[in-house]
């Protein structure tokens, strides 16, 4: 596989604040690369560079190994996290109206049935529901039928419904090798549509790979969760790392045998405990920290 | 580059006659305005007479005779007896004397109620040195002087807001931004803003125009085309001023406000509503700047004076020439969103 995007040493600084603190990265024909981090990590500023939406203060960017150029505004499809769209036009006109922006592109009728937009062509596009939305930005997005496609935040605000429909999209347009950048808030979102992720934090990425190996190289335990009434014990005398929430206790461990061998040997009632492998979200708050960001 | 254009042109226009609340008060703002105006200012009711004193010196010498002191008259200088007795004639001023010529001379039109009283005030004077002489000319009612001035304003105010707004509006909820990520360029869009606001305030305008003609039969002497070339480039150049304001801001309030600006001096000292004969000089080289005063007195010189294209030449000139740079310089400064 070939990089279809490189991005070296990206930095952009506003006046007392620095967005993006040098950043590097490729990204594979085909593949989809997905930026995870609080709000205000500075995903959006880097995805906006990328796109040659906003000027880098410094670093490169290559697109199949040259400068942005002309080409790439072609060839690059884009959703952005709000976008407005021009007010008393219909999905359809929505659709022609972007259409025309583009000497080849996709054909709309296809367009129209991937994104299911058959039922709301003559729709105004300001009485659309927030799925509904999102599918039109994202058929708006394809309608250059392009090579790189960036989503920032597709998924934010929609109901697991419509993010799973979303999903599912994605997936169909990850079928055509369509290179796919992607930020999102939701860990399971990009555990599922991610070959690689970066997890950026203070305009950092703080750690960058793909999700299996992220967590294998981040953890080497589980966790068994249970009631807090079935844990009475003195979490002073285990032997493992335990956190305590208000209705449960979460047990990190290595071996879950011998884990419940020994909550067994202490009288713990373990009919009601539940094993989950660590999972990004676990990653995510280990690394960005759990205080709200302001 | 065309189709381009195009796509955005007609995306525009739709939004446009789809506004429905915006394109009716388009449409009936100037009506309204004519229908008003005509009625308040068809009888004259304003009580201040206008007359032009023929003297080299720019301040009138309000000694020089005892006619000079009367109250309630606006006496004010010019220098030119045949530029003077052509606007007396169109009922730009209701008189002009000549208190230095030997002997002292003044003229009316005949046509006007006005000149008949200040020659009565004259006598009353007892100024018997007056020697008399008369222009006479159609008769050219306020509503028919106003008409052209209510149009042109209305063009103003739709040209200057209808983009600068639209623009800034567009800029503010992001959908420049979703341009910007398109081969749309700030020229193809600009030239789409311009063609889309002038299509349609050109045919807003013809259907006033032609609504207003029904209403109230007005003056039209000159030839239709003149006027419609003289239109256009006046449309385009205020269009111009106005997508110049929208080129970097986001706020509506400030765009508000500097259209404002714009706008506002524009329809005091442009001659919407009074001819500037009389203000100071200053004031009418300030006026002079203003494509709206350009426009207007083109329009004018062709609807009340059958003027034809040539003798507007000047004004087209200026049109043109305003409408470039400021195309330019709004191309120039034009950003999709702050970086």
């Amino acid at each position: 596989m070939s990089a279809v995007l490189e991005v070296r040493n990206l930095v952009k600084e506003y006046p007392g604040l620095t967005a993006v603190a040098g950043i590097s990265f490729s990204v594979d024909e085909g593949s989809c690369f997905g930026m995870l981090g609080p709000n205000g990590a500075g995903k959006t500023t880097a995805m906006e560079i990328m796109e040659g939406i906003r000027s880098a203060s410094s670093g490169e960017i290559l697109y199949r190994g040259k400068p942005i150029g002309a080409d790439f505004r072609n060839e690059a499809g884009m959703q952005f996290q709000s976008t407005a769209l021009q007010d008393h036009l219909t999905v359809r006109e929505s659709l022609q109206l972007f259409r025309g922006f583009y000497k080849h592109g996709a054909d709309l009728d296809e367009l129209i049935e991937t994104c299911s937009l058959e039922q709301l062509l003559n729709r105004d596009n300001r009485k659309l529901s927030g799925g509904q939305r999102q599918r039109l930005l994202l058929a708006i997005a394809l309608v250059n039928d392009p090579k790189i496609l960036f989503l920032d935040e597709p998924t934010t605000g929609l109901d697991p419904q419509a993010r799973r429909n979303f999903w599912d999209l994605i997936e169909k347009i990850k079928q055509r090798r369509t290179t796919v950048l992607l930020t999102t808030h939701y860990m399971d979102e990009a555990y599922i549509l991610c070959d690689t992720i970066a997890i950026m934090d203070h305009g950092k990425f703080i750690a960058h790979g793909s999700p299996e190996s992220l967590l294998k190289e981040h953890f080497s335990d589980v966790i068994i969760e249970l009631p807090r009434e079935d844990f009475r014990v003195p979490p002073a005398s285990l032997p493992w790392t335990i956190h305590e929430k208000i209705d449960s206790v979460e047990i990190s461990v290595a071996s879950v045998s011998e884990a419940l061998a020994k909550l067994l040997e202490l009288g713990v009632g373990i009919d009601r405990i539940r094993i989950r492998p660590r999972n990004l979200e676990d990653l995510f708050l280990e690394l960005t920290g759990t205080e709200l960001r302001a | 580059m065309i189709a381009r254009i195009l796509s955005i042109l007609h995306a525009r226009n739709i939004e446009f006659l789809r506004d429905r609340s915006a394109l009716g008060w388009n449409i009936l703002l100037p009506v309204l305005l004519v229908l008003g105006m005509g009625a308040i200012f068809s009888g004259d009711g304003r009580a201040m007479f206008k007359v032009a004193v023929l003297q080299q010196a720019e301040l009138v010498d309000l000694t020089a005779h005892p006619f000079l002191q009367t109250r309630f008259i606006d006496f004010y200088a010019v220098s030119d007896l045949d530029d003077a007795l052509a606007k007396l004639s169109r009922h730009q001023m209701d008189m002009l004397i000549s208190p230095a010529a030997e002997p002292p001379q003044y003229w009316i039109n005949e046509s006007a109620p006005k000149g008949y009283m200040l020659e009565k005030l004259i006598a009353g004077t007892g100024s018997s040195d007056f020697s008399r002489g008369t222009v006479s000319g159609t008769a050219i009612r306020y509503v028919d002087w106003l008409l052209p001035g209510i149009l042109g304003m209305n063009m103003m105010f739709s040209c200057l807001f209808g983009v600068g707004y639209v623009v800034v509006r567009y800029r503010k909820n992001g959908f420049l931004k979703r341009l910007k990520a398109t081969p749309l360029t700030p020229f193809e869009f600009l030239t789409a803003q311009v063609l889309s606001r002038l299509v349609l305030i050109m045919g807003v305008t013809a259907m006033v125009f032609a609504g207003t003609s029904y209403l109230i039969d007005f003056k039209m002497s000159g030839s239709y085309l003149a006027l419609f070339v003289v239109a256009t480039l006046g449309a385009t150049c205020l269009i111009s001023t106005g997508l110049l304001v929208a080129v970097r801001t986001a706020s509506e309030e400030l765009a508000g406000g500097l259209l404002n600006m714009i706008s506002w001096p524009m329809m005091l000292l442009s001659g919407v509503w009074f001819s500037l004969e009389g203000t100071p000089q200053y004031v009418q080289n300030i006026a002079g700047l203003f494509p709206l005063t350009a426009l207007l007195k083109a329009a004018r010189n062709i609807m009340l004076d059958g003027a034809g294209l040539a003798e507007v030449m000047p004004q087209v000139s200026q049109l043109a020439a305003m409408t470039i740079v400021l195309l330019a310089i709004g191309a120039w400064l034009f950003r999709w969103q702050e970086d």
